[in-house]
């Protein structure tokens, strides 16, 4: 098997409130896994659960093929929504002490410690207290905390919250790296760019049911109306519609443009292919912009959830 | 294990380290000393304080009767009238003026004596005046029936009942003294200990709580093992700061009383009248019956009750630190840790004391809340030691019960924000 996560029918519940129902998910090796959920949908939950700080009512979890147990917290870190560190303590001997909990010997993670901290230009920090530090420079130590164990799992609940742009770059950057290093990802977000920008694999959840799940790209074939963005140049508008509309369906929009062109999405009926289109476009004008529509994840994400309301 | 170690020698650095816990730590000592020596200080210049008290009788016949003391001279203005006696001794500032009016009868006296003060005067003076005009009236009273008082004195035997317990050693009577002193004492600390330290517990699972360090460690540890490293290292902490008080506090009480010469006999409750031949035997009675008192028994019995009674409230402590978010919040869930605190003591003090075996002392001693506080009081007054260790068992076991449901509403409570919980609610998280 190539997952490094698998999860099977997981299920918990709080008295009545159901926080996860029969949550199946397979997350394979070396992916940046995205789980998408409006707030309160049971990311949290389903994370806590692979973090064992909540146990399952029912299900199974796999991590890297064994039946998740007390030792494999080593192989995960835990970037937390809610997250922080021990204001009175000094940075490095706090960092230390997490590591230490994680199941480092001290002087292997000094060693990690001396090597991140010249990666992030922070060497002088060892001696000050968290609280003498900026809010982003602790978000810099939070996020060495999470990945100085080196682990097989890295998971980041809203990873982005919180952190000021030039530190979510850097962040950003510094998950493609650990990601390509060996290290699985997995995102736990209900901010929808950072999916599209970074994730293979997703998974929707809302209300504590899986909508869907798989290859986001796979996901948007599915999702995608087979229409397309025009731009034309056309001598009369009216009469081009009207023979349009023989053929094809459309309808106007919008996007930004140097020409002065007609704006239209046109969606292919099946007889056709997106060449018919393009063949009956060029014999009628002269054409600037000519794109597919791929529908957004936030597109999927609100039209998914929309169906199921 | 490893973790464990690590979580409890963080805590302990914690709390070391922490300014208030420093300061503390060394100006206690200081000015714990300081109000000794106040204390000795005061009680030897109170004791220098001689009262002055003018007698003014219609009568003429008591004032011989009220020879002058050390403490009190009494001066005869009978011959001055009432007021301008009174306006006499308020301009000399003397204690006060007592008057005996005209008058035969004894019994209309015992009613009729006045005292008047500027300053209200203290309870043990006026039982003191009290005393020797009633000895003085009944004594006239006596004469006036035609009884010969000295007759009286004579035949008036002194009783000083010999106490021996059944091992043939003998005990002075203030021997339940000493043992109420060993056993307040322990209690009392143990109280002491429990309310400081269990409040650190306390505040540190807030701290963790408001910093949102809480999920990160607790994706690294069990929660049960962070609450009881938690509960262990501050405990190691308290031990460091007592540890550091009785060796500060004794050389520090040694080099001021050597070096200012205070005596702190002084202040001692026995007074010097008190001292007559036979209480410097007395006083050996004493040292005897504390050395007689079952002190390995007590050390040992101290020993596993602070241990025991810490654990079991500091995971109370613990919890009610998880479920709330902030320090002001945990005033609604003190009321159990704070009255059964203070039963134990109102026990300890009333119970106790008046009837160490009786149904009230024993049935509290084996009570697990309070049992820590009253067992130790009881001690030094002889329990069988089937009693103490059916008490200690019934203390471990609702140790494992109370540290099993606290760790529950712990590893619940630490990942809720934002909301007050009521008893209601920290039920439904033991079950979830």
């Amino acid at each position: 098997m190539n997952n490094l996560l698998v999860a099977e029918n997981v299920s918990k519940k709080y008295g009545d409130f159901t926080a996860l129902n029969q949550l199946s998910i397979e997350v394979p090796k070396q992916s940046i896994f995205g789980i998408l959920g409006p707030n309160g949908a049971g990311k949290t939950t389903f994370i806590r659960i692979i973090n064992q700080i909540t146990m399952p009512d029912t299900g199974k979890v796999w991590l890297d093929n064994e039946p998740l147990q007390a030792h494999h917290i080593q192989y995960i870190g835990y970037l937390p929504e809610e997250r922080g560190l021990y204001k009175s303590m000094k940075v490095g001997e706090q960092v230390l002490y997490l590591a230490q909990l994680k199941g480092l010997s001290k002087a292997e993670a000094k060693k990690r410690l001396k090597f991140w901290f010249e990666r992030l230009e922070i060497g002088d920090w060892w001696n000050k207290k968290i609280q003498e530090l900026s809010k982003g420079m602790a978000q810099k130590i939070q996020f060495i905390v999470t990945v100085l164990h080196r682990p097989k799992l890295l998971i980041f609940d809203e990873p982005f919250s919180g952190f000021d742009p030039v530190n979510a770059n850097l962040i950003r950057d510094e998950i493609l790296k650990l990601r390509d290093e060996g290290a699985t990802i997995l995102f736990s977000t209900h901010r929808m760019e950072s999916v599209e920008e970074l994730c293979d694999y997703m998974a929707l959840i809302h209300k504590s049911n899986k909508l869907l799940d798989g290859k986001v790209s796979t996901i948007k074939k599915q999702f995608k109306s087979n229409t397309y963005e025009v731009g034309i140049e056309v001598g009369e508008a009216a009469v081009f519609k009207n023979l349009l509309q023989e053929k094809f369906q459309f309808e106007e929009t919008f996007f930004h443009s140097i020409h002065h062109d007609l704006q239209l999405n046109i969606k292919i009926k099946e007889a056709h292919t997106q060449n018919d289109l393009l063949q009956f476009l060029m014999a009628h004008g002269r054409i600037n912009h000519f794109k597919e529509v791929i529908p957004s994840v936030s597109d999927i994400f609100i039209k998914t959830i929309t169906s199921h309301a | 294990m490893r973790n464990l170690k690590l979580i409890i020698l963080r805590e302990y650095l914690a709390r070391v380290r922490n300014k208030t816990f420093v300061i503390m730590t060394f100006l206690s000592p200081i000015i714990m000393v300081c109000m000794i020596v106040l204390v000795a200080y005061l009680s030897n210049l109170n004791s220098d304080d001689s009262k002055i008290i003018a007698i003014h009788d219609e009568n003429n016949t008591f004032y011989k009767e009220f020879p002058s003391t050390d403490n009190i001279t009494y001066l005869d203005y009978s011959s001055l009238p009432i007021e301008v006696a009174l306006d006499s001794i308020e301009k000399k500032d003397y204690y006060g003026l007592l008057f005996f009016p005209k008058s035969e009868d004894n019994q209309y006296l015992s009613n009729h004596v006045e005292f008047f003060a500027n300053k209200a005067p203290g309870i043990s003076f006026i039982s003191d005046i009290e005393g020797k005009i009633s000895t003085v009236l009944t004594n006239k009273e006596l004469q006036q029936r035609g009884v010969d008082v000295n007759e009286i004195n004579n035949s008036k035997t002194n009783v000083n009942l010999q106490i021996e317990n059944f091992s043939g050693e003998e005990t002075s009577k203030l021997s339940n003294y000493v043992k109420m002193f060993f056993g307040g004492a322990a209690g009392y600390l143990l109280m002491m200990f429990i309310i400081i330290y269990g409040n650190m517990v306390m505040r540190s699972v807030i701290e963790e709580k408001t910093n949102r360090i809480i999920e990160v460690i607790i994706s690294s540890v069990k929660p049960m093992q962070l609450m009881i490293g938690k509960i262990l290292g501050t405990s190691f902490a308290g031990i460091t700061q007592f540890a550091i008080w009785i060796f500060f506090g004794g050389i520090l009480l040694f080099t001021v009383t050597t070096v200012f010469g205070i005596d702190l006999q002084a202040s001692a409750p026995v007074s010097p009248t008190q001292m007559d031949a036979g209480s410097q035997e007395e006083i050996q009675k004493i040292i005897l019956d504390i050395l007689n008192l079952p002190l390995a028994k007590l050390i040992f019995c101290f020993l596993i009750y602070f241990i025991g009674g810490y654990f079991l409230y500091s995971s109370v402590y613990a919890a009610i630190g998880a479920a709330v978010d902030n320090e002001t919040d945990t005033q609604q869930f003190m009321f159990p840790i704070i009255v059964p605190l203070m039963l134990g003591i109102y026990v300890g003090f009333f119970s106790v004391i008046s009837d160490p075996h009786g149904v009230v002392s024993t049935v509290f001693s084996y009570i697990p809340l309070t049992s820590p506080v009253v067992m130790l009081m009881r001690i030094p007054f002889g329990v069988a030691w089937w009693e103490i260790l059916l008490s200690m068992a019934i203390l471990v076991l609702s140790i494992f019960v109370l540290v099993w449901v606290a760790a529950k509403i712990y590893r619940v409570g630490i990942l809720m924000y934002g909301k007050k919980p009521t008893y209601k609610e920290l039920y439904r998280w033991m079950k979830y």
